[in-house]
């Protein structure tokens, strides 16, 4: 029965953070539409005329999955970094801070929900880039990198976790900190470039990011057609960083509550 | 209590349906003490204007301040306790305490007999609360945030529903209005809604913390008798914060009045108005505090 009512509480999160997205559904658009924009954008540069014709194609695809997955990792990223200060401005933060769930079920719902709203905005820019540009890309293809996608989002949330205590530690600063982290992760994952081009002195950071090896997977299953078998050293990769992830992210956010709560933090003006 | 109030409320003990227990709660113990705080104390730092400068980094200084300075009571149970105090003494700290959203410094305090921090989990089953500020996803319907709150606090959704629809027609809330969003309601609507909530999870321990300050006279008055309503019918206790004199006196058993993070005195009604030799509240406040009620009112009003 605990384990019911563990369940049903995670669930809350899911149903709760749809309905609002059904009611800020004019945002919701406005975000949509530039990331589609974005994504378009990102995908014209492959079209440019340094690059030769036959190769325009495969460039398209090579910055197009780029952005998609950067789209998804920065949904599931963003989600979970500012549910703590998504509810700080609605003021129901100690609301859901007092009720009686573990705080492992409050953060797996909020990362439920992060999962599946990914998927959907993202499967929206996919459509819209495949119509834009195109594409055709061979469907098994697209279920491997669709594992891949899955594999890598444990890591993702783990970050996610770790950068939902700024807001925790610092009301006023801690939301606009969590971009420092974001910003990190876009920069040495070769989102849109391989990460050899990177200064050597940036390129050991690129080797912890599990951003490097999502995309270097996907793009290897969508451009090269490489099968799960030939990817399995980089989804062994994702996996293990998403077993160390997950628990430091919940063990820091432990010690970050237990800081708030000494240091009257959790209320809603700081 | 006076006698229109507890009328009200033998009358309401007839009608309203007495919600069930939520489901697998850890129970409550016989105790018949609902709170027992011993020697607590809670400070907080917070910044000095002006202070930031190339010698502490840009940093600023912090000063210390004594939200809760050594408090000691007991609250029994079934009984409604008032605190009352000016903004800045400390009344919320001391219910953020109780509620286990905030770690003491230094003292003990016990909820059913378990320790606040050592079984905050046990203890949250047990307790809700009602704050000054309405605290909902204002863009969704009274209906959704009280799901919302059901699924967190265990009770299946249909149940807790129901239950708060029940809640909200006895406040005056309409089903209609129910399903519409919370930023479209008044502040008195929100803050029914808000009890609605507090009550859905069957609570033994319910805290209130200025739930009619702001209010305008009628919703006071509603929220006021449904309190009364809940004493006559619930096994619930209840520490009821407020500025307001008359509901203190009106509703409470017994009275705490505290000041700069100290409880100064602590009676029922009648015995503080009996130590002061008054026969007003107002008057018992300037006895034990040496500020005038009025004056107190209209700093926080400026």
């Amino acid at each position: 029965m605990k384990a019911v009512s563990q369940i049903n509480a995670m669930y809350a999160f899911v149903e709760r953070s749809f309905r609002l997205i059904r009611r800020y559904l004019a945002w919701e658009a406005v975000f949509l539409f530039y990331n589609i924009i974005n994504a378009l954008t990102i995908g014209l540069i492959g079209m440019t005329n340094p690059i030769a014709p036959e190769k325009q194609g495969e460039v398209v695809l090579y910055l197009v999955v780029g952005a998609l997955f950067w789209g998804f990792m920065s949904v599931l990223f963003e989600e979970v970094s500012n549910s703590i200060t998504w509810e700080r401005w609605e003021g129901t933060i100690e609301y859901t801070f007092m009720a009686p769930i573990r705080r492992i079920t409050h953060l797996a719902g909020m990362c439920l929900f992060a999962i599946l709203y990914g998927m959907c905005r993202t499967t929206i820019v996919l459509l819209a880039v495949v119509f834009f540009f195109d594409l055709s890309i061979d469907p098994g293809r697209i279920l491997t990198a669709l594992v891949v996608l899955f594999t890598g989002s444990p890591a993702f949330m783990g970050l996610g976790l770790i950068a939902a205590i700024l807001p925790l530690l610092s009301p006023e600063r801690g939301a606009q900190a969590t971009h420092i982290i974001q910003g990190l992760i876009l920069l040495v994952s070769g989102v849109y470039y391989s990460v050899s081009v990177l200064p050597g002195w940036l390129q050991p950071l690129s080797m912890i990011s599990p951003g490097t090896y999502a995309l270097e997977a996907a793009r290897a299953a969508l451009l090269k057609g490489a099968g799960i078998p030939e990817l399995l050293p980089q989804l062994l990769i994702l996996l293990l960083t998403g077993l160390v992830l997950i628990p430091l992210g919940l063990w820091i956010f432990s010690l970050a509550e237990q800081y708030a709560m000494r240091t009257g933090k959790l209320k809603r003006n700081g | 209590m006076p006698k229109m109030l507890e009328k009200h409320a033998e009358k309401a003990a007839e009608t309203t349906v007495c919600p069930s227990s939520p489901l697998d709660l850890p129970q409550v113990s016989d105790t018949d003490i609902a709170i027992c705080c011993e020697a607590v104390c809670k400070s907080f730092f917070e910044p000095v204007e002006g202070s930031r400068s190339w010698r502490n980094g840009f940093l600023g200084e912090k000063k210390r301040v004594q939200a809760v300075d050594h408090v000691s009571l007991e609250v029994r149970r079934g009984e409604i306790f008032g605190v009352l105090g000016p903004n800045g003494s400390g009344k919320s700290t001391l219910i953020r305490l109780m509620s286990t959203l905030l770690l003491p410094d230094s003292g003990t305090i016990q909820v059913f007999g378990k320790d606040v921090v050592q079984h905050h989990y046990e203890i949250r089953h047990w307790i809700n609360r009602v704050s000054v500020e309405a605290s909902f996803f204002k863009k969704l319907s009274a209906v959704e945030n009280l799901r919302y709150a059901a699924r967190i606090y265990g009770l299946p959704v249909k149940q807790g529903e129901e239950k708060a629809l029940h809640i909200l027609k006895r406040l005056g809330i309409s089903k209609s209005k129910a399903y519409s969003p919370l930023e479209t309601h008044s502040r008195g609507m929100q803050q029914k809604v808000a009890i609605a909530r507090a009550l859905m999870t069957t609570p033994v321990l319910i805290l209130l913390d200025e739930p009619t300050t702001g209010l305008d006279p009628k919703s006071k008055r509603d929220v006021q008798q449904y309190v009364a309503e809940v004493k006559a019918t619930h096994d619930a206790t209840m520490i009821l914060t407020t500025h307001d004199m008359d509901e203190a006196e009106k509703l409470c058993d017994r009275v705490a009045i505290i000041d700069r993070g100290k409880i100064i005195a602590l009676d029922t009604p009648q015995g503080l108005k009996e130590q002061a030799g008054t026969d007003s509240l107002e008057e018992v406040f300037f006895r034990f505090t040496g500020v005038d009620w009025e004056e107190v009112l209209a700093d926080e009003s400026r």
